[in-house]
C-alpha cells in the first residue's frame, strides 16, 4: 500500500542445475511468481546478481535481455496469454517469427509441433474455440517451440480440473525428461511432491530446499 | 522480428477489430475525401471562370474612353472632367501599331428590328469584318460583314433572332428594317450561349458607321484590339497609350485593360479560395489523428496482458513499437486510399450533376490530402506506440 516497501524477494541463494525438476511451493504471497520473474528475466532484482549458463545477465540491455528470454527460456502461465485474433498454429509461430525464422522453415517447424502436441486438427481454431486443456497445450508448445533450456510454469494446472491438469503435467515431464530445466510453481501438495527438488518460500524467502 | 512478419501481423490485428478498424478509417476518408472534392469544386470553378474568359478572345486588349483609375484625389474628380470621346480615327491609329494583330471598334445600342411581319427591340453592335475572329465567334450560314466594305448595309443574326424572325431558314439575302434603314443579312451566328454578360445569340451585327449613323454617335464604345503575342500585351498596351495620349493633346484620358490581367486577377483570387478551402478540409483529416492516437492508446490499454505475453516470449521494445506503428500506419493507408476513391468519384458525380463545372480534383490537393493523412495517423501513433514499448513486462503480464 502507498509508499511502503515491499520485498517480493529476500536473501535468495539459489543454484538449480542444467536438467534439473525443481518445484517452488508456499502461500499466495511468499514470492513465487516474483521469483519465476527474476529467473526468466522479466523482473530485475534491486540487488544481487543473476548468473545464466555461467553468464551474468542481472545487467544485460533491453535487447539481450529479450534475445536471451526468446532463445533459453519459455514461460507457460496458469492463465495461458494466448493472442485471442491468432489461431493455434499462429500463436505456436509466434516466437518463430520474434526469431525471424524463414517462412518455409516456420511452417514445418509449426506443423512438426502440432503434431507432437496432438493438436494438428486444431490447428486453425481461435484461443476462444479450444478448451482449457487444449489451449495450455497451445502456450506449452509456444513456449517450447524455439526448444529453451529453462521451462518456467506458474501454476500451470490452476486452471484446469484434475484429469486435464494431469495431462498436462505428463507434457510438461515429457519434456523435462527430453533435456530442460523444469521449474514449476504449484500450490497442489501431490504436484509439487513429483518434482525432484522442492523449494517452500514463505515471505519472500527460501524455507526448505529437499531433493 | 522481419518487416513482413511485422506488417501482416499488424494487419491481421486490423482486420480482426473490424468495427474500430472501420470507424478510423471511415473518419480519415471522410477528411482525405473533403480535401479531394473541395479542391475539386474550388479548382472547377477557377478554370470554369478563366475558361469563359478566355473564350472571349486571345491577347485581347480593350480600349475605353475615359479614365477609370485615379492617381489619389476622389474618383468624382476624374469623372468631373468630361473624357475625350473615342473616335473612329483613333482606332485606326491603334490598330497601326506593329504590336497589334488586329483591332475592332464597337459600338452597340438598342434598336428595333422589324422584318417578315415581326418587330421587337434587339441589341445591336457595330463593327468590323474583325471583330468575328478576335471575338472567337463562328458562323452557322452566310457571311460575316465583309472587310472593307464598311459602308454596304449588310447586317449578320445572333442565332436566336434569326430563328425567331426566319423560323423556316432561308435567312441568307433577307431583307430587314432596322430602325429606319434597311439591311440585307449576309449571315447568321452559331449558337454561343451567354459569355461574359453578352448573349451572342440575342444580338445583331452591323457596319460600324451604319451603327454610328443609327445612334448618332461619333464616339466609339470600346476598341476591341489583339496583340501579335503574349508577350506583346504589355508592350501594345504601352504603346495604345502613348498614341492616344498623342491624339488627345497629351491627355491620359482612355482605360486600357488586357485580358490578361483580368484573368490573372480571377485566377489569382479563385487558386486562394480553393487553397482556403482545402485547409479546412485538412482541418478533419487532423482530427481524424486525433481519433487514431486515441483509438491507439484504448488499443495499448486493452492489449496490455498480450504486450507483456510478447514481452515474455523475448519481444523487444522495438518490435512492439513497430507493431503499434504499423497498424496505425495500415489504418492510415487503407483511410488515405478509401478516401481517394471517395474523393474522386464524389467529383465524378459533380462533374455529372454540373457538366459546364470542370470539377476535376488537382493532383496535388488528392496528393496533399493522401499524404496528411498517412502523416497524421502515424504521428498519432507514435505516442500510442511508445507507450506500449515502455510497459514494463511484469505489470503488463497481469493486465496492469
Ligand atoms: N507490482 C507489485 N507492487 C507491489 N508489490 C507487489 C507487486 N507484485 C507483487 N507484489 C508483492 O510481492 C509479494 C510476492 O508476490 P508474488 O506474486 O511473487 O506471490 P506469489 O507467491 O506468486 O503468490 P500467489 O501464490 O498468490 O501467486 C507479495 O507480497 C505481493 O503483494
Ligand atoms: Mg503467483
Amino acid at each position: 500500500m502507498g509508499d511502503q516497501e515491499v520485498r517480493a524477494l529476500s536473501g535468495i541463494n539459489l543454484e538449480i542445475a542444467s536438467g534439473e525438476y525443481v518445484s517452488l511451493m508456499g502461500p499466495s504471497g511468499s514470492g513465487k511468481t516474483t521469483l519465476l520473474n527474476v529467473l526468466g528475466l522479466l523482473d530485475r532484482p534491486n540487488s544481487g546478481r543473476y548468473e545464466l549458463d555461467g553468464k551474468d545477465v542481472t545487467d544485460l540491455s533491453e535487447v539481450e535481455q529479450a534475445r536471451v528470454r526468446r532463445e533459453k527460456i519459455g514461460f507457460v502461465f496458469q492463465s495461458f496469454h494466448l493472442v485471442p485474433r491468432l489461431t493455434a498454429a499462429e500463436n505456436i509461430e509466434l516466437p518463430l517469427m520474434l526469431a525471424g525464422t524463414a517462412l518455409a522453415e516456420r511452417k514445418a517447424r509449426v506443423d512438426e509441433t502440432l503434431l507432437s502436441f496432438d493438436l494438428l486438427d486444431r490447428a486453425r481454431h481461435r484461443p476462444a474455440e479450444l478448451s482449457g486443456g487444449q489451449r495450455q497445450r497451445v502456450a506449452i508448445a509456444r513456449a517450447t517451440i524455439l526448444r529453451p533450456t529453462i521451462l518456467l510454469a506458474d501454476e500451470p494446472t490452476g486452471n484446469l480440473d484434475h484429469r486435464i491438469g494431469a495431462e498436462v503435467m505428463a507434457l510438461l515431464e515429457g519434456l523435462h525428461h527430453a533435456g530442460a530445466t523444469l521449474i514449476l510453481v504449484t500450490h497442489d501438495r501431490e504436484l509439487g511432491a513429483r518434482a525432484h527438488r522442492r523449494i517452500a518460500m514463505r515471505d519472500g524467502e527460501i524455507v526448505a530446499d529437499e531433493r | 522480428m522481419k518487416l513482413r512478419d511485422t506488417l501482416q501481423l499488424s494487419f491481421n490485428t486490423v482486420t480482426s477489430y473490424r468495427t474500430r478498424s472501420l470507424l478510423i478509417i471511415l473518419a480519415m476518408a471522410l477528411g482525405v475525401a473533403a480535401v479531394v472534392v473541395l479542391t475539386a469544386l474550388g479548382d472547377g470553378a477557377r478554370r470554369y471562370v478563366v475558361g469563359k474568359f478566355s473564350s472571349i478572345g486571345t491577347n485581347l486588349i480593350i480600349v475605353l474612353p475615359g479614365r477609370a483609375e485615379t492617381a489619389g484625389g476622389f474618383p468624382g474628380a476624374v469623372l468631373a472632367q468630361t473624357p475625350r470621346d473615342l473616335t473612329l480615327e483613333d482606332a485606326r491609329f491603334v490598330g497601326q501599331l506593329s504590336q497589334v494583330k488586329r483591332y475592332a471598334p464597337l459600338n452597340v445600342g438598342v434598336v428595333e428590328l422589324a422584318a417578315a411581319g415581326r418587330l421587337r427591340e434587339v441589341t445591336v453592335l457595330g463593327s468590323t469584318a474583325d471583330l468575328l475572329p478576335i471575338r472567337h465567334m463562328n458562323l452557322a450560314q452566310g457571311s460575316f460583314l465583309a472587310q472593307g466594305a464598311e459602308y454596304s448595309a449588310q447586317i449578320v443574326l445572333g442565332a436566336k433572332i434569326a430563328q425567331e424572325f426566319f423560323p423556316h431558314g432561308n435567312v441568307i439575302g433577307q431583307r430587314v428594317r432596322l430602325g429606319d434603314r434597311r439591311f440585307l443579312v449576309s449571315g447568321v451566328l452559331a449558337i454561343q450561349g451567354e459569355s461574359m454578360g453578352f448573349n451572342s445569340d440575342e444580338l445583331v451585327i452591323i457596319p460600324i458607321d451604319h451603327a454610328q449613323a443609327l445612334f448618332n454617335t461619333a464616339s466609339l464604345f470600346r476598341i476591341l484590339v489583339e496583340a501579335r503575342s503574349r508577350g506583346d500585351i504589355e508592350s501594345a498596351k504601352e504603346a495604345i497609350r502613348d498614341t492616344l495620349k498623342r491624339r488627345h493633346d497629351g491627355e491620359d484620358d482612355v482605360t486600357v485593360i488586357t485580358q490578361d490581367a483580368v484573368l490573372a486577377t480571377f485566377d489569382r483570387i479563385l487558386r486562394a479560395l480553393t487553397l482556403g478551402v482545402a485547409g479546412i478540409a485538412a482541418i478533419s483529416l487532423a482530427v481524424a489523428g486525433i481519433l487514431v492516437m486515441n483509438v491507439m492508446l484504448v488499443a495499448v490499454s486493452q492489449r496490455t496482458s498480450e504486450i507483456g505475453l510478447l514481452k515474455a516470449i523475448g519481444a523487444p521494445s522495438a518490435d512492439i513499437r513497430l507493431l503499434f506503428f504499423a497498424e496505425a500506419l495500415w489504418l492510415s493507408l487503407a483511410g488515405a486510399a478509401l478516401g481517394f476513391v471517395l474523393g474522386q468519384f464524389g467529383s465524378l458525380l459533380i462533374r455529372l450533376a454540373y457538366p459546364q463545372l470542370p470539377a476535376w480534383p488537382p493532383m496535388w490537393a488528392s496528393l496533399a490530402g493522401v499524404t496528411i493523412a498517412f502523416v497524421t495517423g502515424i504521428l498519432a501513433s507514435l505516442l500510442p506506440a511508445a507507450r506500449a514499448a515502455q510497459l514494463d513486462p511484469v505489470k503488463a503480464l497481469a493486465g496492469r
